[in-house]
């Protein structure tokens, strides 16, 4: 009983601190507080981290490299905009049509591509990344190379800080599931979870789908702030942008990757005057990290308020949770 | 006909180019398990190599060529031995995002100390002669380009068949460990290995250069990964089949340009790879062989 | 767990929000101190980077020129180059940090795309924009509501101009029934320029007997070129950038096809002659605003100083980038003082402007109206065939 108590107790403060976190920020930005590139760089931030996190739950947790992530969001993005600009739906619709389409792209992509290995997988995520930008390019409907113009600015930073939220619960609650052990055991031994007696594929498809669907989510929202979407912005440089993250935050850390997203972000920003050094510094970091710290920043751990209390000194009371 | 015969001659000389790039691909694979990414940008690193030696040193293109492989063969073992030992006992998807940043690495170092733009291969340097033989158009660059090919290949193939250091090339891909107990030096073996394959990138470089007239510091990617696909559709080490797949794709993309929508070009260099990989992943010379435990 | 973890992400988010802060931009200035802000928004790396660098060294280029005599309105011009990487994203990003510095105006970027993004933040903050190169009719108007762009300017033709341009040379000055398009389909000024080509050349009677497609980055074109040497067209429209084009025509005159080749302002760099062949480029003519050959003394003397500080010879690119700058210089004087909406109007009401890529006067749409060129290429050498004046 008193469990249950501190159980939902605990859910109700973390429900009032995100609330409070949302009106604060809320009110900088209708009192005209934050300005304008303070704005910008928040909403790159919250789409950052859905990427990041969506592409660690594939890469990081179930150990597939994908690298044609930029491709889902690029699906999200056309869906959200055919949507909202051409049949004037919503934005909800346009939200939830970017979710649908995307990761109805994750399965057809995945369900053939899945069943490769590694590397093979990999250069297979990588050709169908560039396959839909190409594809794009050659629509007219959508505008061909030049793409869509004047997308009206629909994403606020309710919708930012509700689908970072959401992303974080929904894989987050997705790897502490039976699903989750059954995504990590892939990772961890395919050969071995297969004896076990776990559809790998199934399993695999599902990670896929999901990370997928996310990244479509953050393409809608990125349409929908950022005026113009064209094939070219889904490029295999934005896959990479994304792999950075995850590798340096940790491959297998959620935490890790929401870190390594906000930190790029910013190091994006502090280098918009030294364009040629930015490149280098994000493909030394990552063959630095491969090498000498292959885990990443996290390794596998999650940040959690034990490790902030015993760095505090231990006055976060503990309970039998870890 | 007369047209399909021209296309036919487009086609060889392009997959030549593909066939060298496919080969540094092929061989690297075999030996240590890896796609060097980095590969497309070796090409292009003994390019450049290449025009300099034109530019600057006034060399001939024979002599440009020699220079641009021994530099690019030096590049490979460097980058071997820095970013790909540390890994070898890593798992793949580790090597394979070093290979990605090393990549990247060596195209924007380039632009960083190159500039971005493009740069001219003096005309002079392979005057162009024509030869016409009843409406088909053959150039010499294309007889260069093909007979270069095949000349390199035949090189190639003597010293894997005949040479010690062929055949302990040929024992590390089999099995790498029984190799160390047989005596040979892995470690060795695997540098000779990338030397010849980045070599082999620096010679197709080099005619690219000539061919096309220009070079930039991207221009590693697409070849690169339309040779890759080459490499993989022959069979992913085995060097007979990475020359075949290098002209097959180099045919197919022509025929695909000629006969079909020039739109869809690169889409079908991708559309080939997803192809095999789904229906034949080791390729057309591959044989299947299952993972153990 | 799962709480404790949701909350402790939360905590990390407010710290990162916090972080982000502190490296936001700097406080909003206005334009106060003894230099003028001059912002360039460019593409200094990614997929169109060349051009974006070569625009952003005419660009510099002039403001070295204008500051050693003197200024503008007695003050310095300060020039702030940021990159925005190829993405529109980023231009927005990058225009919304420099509007943050206090700039009376942005410079670039340069493909229509990515002014698009930078648009909403000049129209927010009331700063002009002059674009030197994009191409795209809705940049300066807006598709739905047909209205102009208040802020927005460019000094470049739009795409509709030259496509017809080249369509009635074709008909009328060669006098050719048939033609083929073979564009760069990876490019929206491409495209552009062949739609209107097309639909000009169709409306005043000829035939289109091919379209087809490269992509940029591309080098081998033998295999398209041979299936266009079968439909045997009297002229082919090629609208895309000099690093295809060049190895194109050359192809093309090696697999024996000697019909007139067209094409537009990207056709114009150095590199056309250098990797094409004097004599593989002859017979062939593009749309340009001028040409690096013209004996203009403007022409000559901006050539000499580009290639001295260079070391290389200026594109189209870099003229624009250059041309960009006098247009701004001239405004600021006109406005009489280097605020923002001054100059936007000033901007709107430039007329007869000489700038070294032709006189022009800004219209209703905030477009040039100048003169354009038809520039054949004759051993070599590029030879003005015709003047049309607006």
């Amino acid at each position: 009983m008193q469990g249950i108590l501190k159980r939902s107790g605990k859910f109700i403060t973390e429900v009032v601190v995100l609330v409070v976190f949302f009106l604060l920020v809320q009110y900088l930005i209708t009192a005209g507080l934050l300005n304008q590139y303070f704005q910008i760089n928040l909403t790159s931030l919250c789409i950052n981290v859905i990427l990041a996190v969506s592409l660690n739950l594939i890469n990081g947790f179930t150990g597939q490299l994908s690298l044609g992530h930029a491709g889902f969001m690029a699906v999200g993005a056309y869906a959200s905009v055919i949507m909202t600009q051409m049949f004037n739906m919503p934005f909800i619709a346009g939200l939830l049509g970017a979710c649908a389409a995307a990761g109805l792209a994750g399965f057809i992509i995945g369900v053939p591509t899945l069943r490769l290995k590694g590397d093979y997988l990999a250069i297979a995520t990588l050709a169908f990344g560039e396959i839909i930008r190409v594809v794009l390019q050659n629509i007219d409907y959508v505008g061909g190379p030049a793409g869509i113009l004047g997308i009206s600015k629909l994403t606020t930073w309710a919708w930012l800080l509700g689908s970072v939220v959401l992303t974080i619960v929904v894989i987050q609650n997705l790897v502490n599931s039976s699903y989750g052990r059954a995504i990590i055991s892939v990772r961890e031994d395919e050969i071995a979870a297969e004896l076990m007696g776990i559809d790998t594929t199934k399993y695999k498809v599902i990670a896929f789908v999901i990370g997928a669907l996310f990244a479509g989510l953050a393409g809608a929202l990125y349409a929908h702030y950022f005026y113009i979407i064209k094939p070219e912005t889904f490029n295999f440089l934005k896959s990479f942008d994304i792999l950075v993250m995850v590798v340096l935050g940790g491959l297998g850390s959620t935490t890790g990757a929401i870190i390594a997203a906000a930190f790029v972000t910013v190091l994006t920003a502090a280098l918009q005057s030294f364009p040629a050094i930015r490149m280098i510094l994000y493909a030394l970091i990552l063959i630095i990290v491969m090498i000498y710290r292959p885990q990443g920043l996290m390794g596998n751990k999650e940040l959690s308020l034990k490790t902030l209390g015993k760095i505090r000194g231990g006055n976060n009371g503990s309970s039998a949770n870890k | 006909m007369l047209e399909f015969m021209q296309q036919l001659v487009n086609g060889l000389s392009l997959g030549a180019i593909y066939a060298l790039i496919a080969l540094g691909y092929t061989m690297v694979y075999g030996i240590i398990m890896l796609i060097n990414f980095a590969h497309g940008d070796i090409m292009m690193v003994g390019a450049y190599v290449g025009f300099f030696s034109i530019t600057v040193l006034g060399s001939n293109v024979v002599v440009a060529m020699l220079f641009a492989m021994i530099a690019c063969a030096v590049l490979g073992v460097v980058i071997e031995k820095v970013a790909y030992k540390p890994l070898r006992n890593s798992t793949r998807i580790a090597a394979l995002i070093t290979a990605i940043g090393m990549s990247l690495l060596l195209e924007y170092l380039t632009i960083f100390l190159l500039t971005p733009q493009q740069r001219v291969f003096p005309r002079d340097v392979f005057p162009m002669h024509n030869y016409h033989l009843g409406g088909l158009v053959l150039s010499n660059k294309d007889i260069f380009v093909i007979l270069s090919a095949i000349v390199l290949m035949i090189i190639l193939q003597f010293i894997i068949r005949r040479t010690k250091t062929g055949k302990a090339m040929r024992a590390v891909s089999l099995d790498q460990e029984a190799a160390v107990l047989m005596g040979v030096n892995v470690d060795k073996t695997i540098s000779i290995t990338f030397a010849i394959g980045s070599a082999l990138a620096a010679a197709a470089g080099v005619m690219i250069g000539i061919y096309y007239g220009t070079i930039n510091p991207l221009m590693g990617i697409i070849p690169g990964l339309k040779a890759f696909v080459a490499a993989v559709l022959g069979g992913i080490g085995i060097i007979p089949g990475a020359m075949v797949g290098g002209f097959v794709m180099g045919i197919l993309e022509t025929m695909v340009s000629g006969y079909g929508n020039s739109m869809y070009r690169d889409a079908v260099a991708f559309g080939v790879l997803i192809l095999i990989l789904l229906i034949k992943p080791t390729g057309l010379f591959g044989k299947n062989t299952g993972e153990k435990v | 767990m799962r709480a404790r973890k949701k909350v402790s992400i939360l905590v990390l988010m407010l710290f990162m929000v916090s972080i982000v802060a502190g490296c936001g931009g700097g406080t909003d200035q206005k334009a106060a101190g003894d230099t003028i802000k001059v912002g360039i928004n460019v593409e200094l790396s990614g997929g169109t980077a060349s051009y974006g660098t070569n625009a952003r060294d005419g660009a510099i280029l002039a403001i070295e020129q204008i500051n050693a005599k003197g200024g503008v309105l007695g003050k310095k011009i300060e020039a702030k180059q940021k990159d925005c990487k190829s993405v529109a994203d980023e231009a927005m990003n990058v225009s919304a940090a420099l509007a943050g510095e206090g700039i009376v105006a942005q410079i670039g970027p340069l493909t229509s795309g990515d002014v698009a993004g930078s648009t909403p933040v000049m129209m927010d903050n009331k700063i002009p924009l002059i674009a030197p190169a994009a191409t795209a009719s809705n940049v300066t108007v807006d598709d739905k509501t047909k209205k102009t762009r208040d802020y927005i300017f460019r000094v470049c033709f739009i795409d509709p101009f030259q496509g017809t341009l080249m369509a009635q040379f074709a008909g009328k000055d060669l006098q050719v029934k048939t033609a083929a398009i073979y564009k760069d389909t990876s490019s929206d000024y491409a495209k552009g320029l062949a739609e209107y080509f097309k639909k000009t050349f169709e409306a005043n009677g000829g035939t289109i007997v091919a379209e087809e497609g490269f992509v940029k980055d591309d080098r081998d074109f033998k295999a398209t070129l041979t299936k266009i040497r079968g439909k045997n067209p009297e002229f082919i429209y090629v609208p895309g950038y000099y690093q295809e084009v060049a190895p194109l025509i050359k192809q093309a005159r090696e697999l024996g096809i000697t019909a007139p080749i067209g094409g537009g302002d990207g056709w114009d760099s150095p590199d056309m002659v250098k990797v094409g062949g004097p004599e593989a480029l002859n017979n062939t003519f593009f749309t340009n605003h001028y040409s690096s050959q013209d004996k203009d003394p403007k022409v000559v003397e901006f050539v000499k100083a580009y290639k001295e500080k260079y070391n290389k010879e200026p594109d189209a690119f870099a003229a624009l980038g250059y041309d960009s700058v006098q247009l701004l210089a001239q405004a600021i004087k006109d406005a009489g003082a280097a605020d923002p909406v001054k100059v936007k109007d000033a901007l709107a009401n430039i007329k007869d402007f000489q700038g070294i890529t032709g006189k022009m006067s800004i219209d209703a749409q905030h477009n040039p109206v100048k003169a354009g060129v038809i520039i054949e290429f004759k051993d070599g050498a590029q030879v003005m065939k015709t003047r049309i004046e607006p």
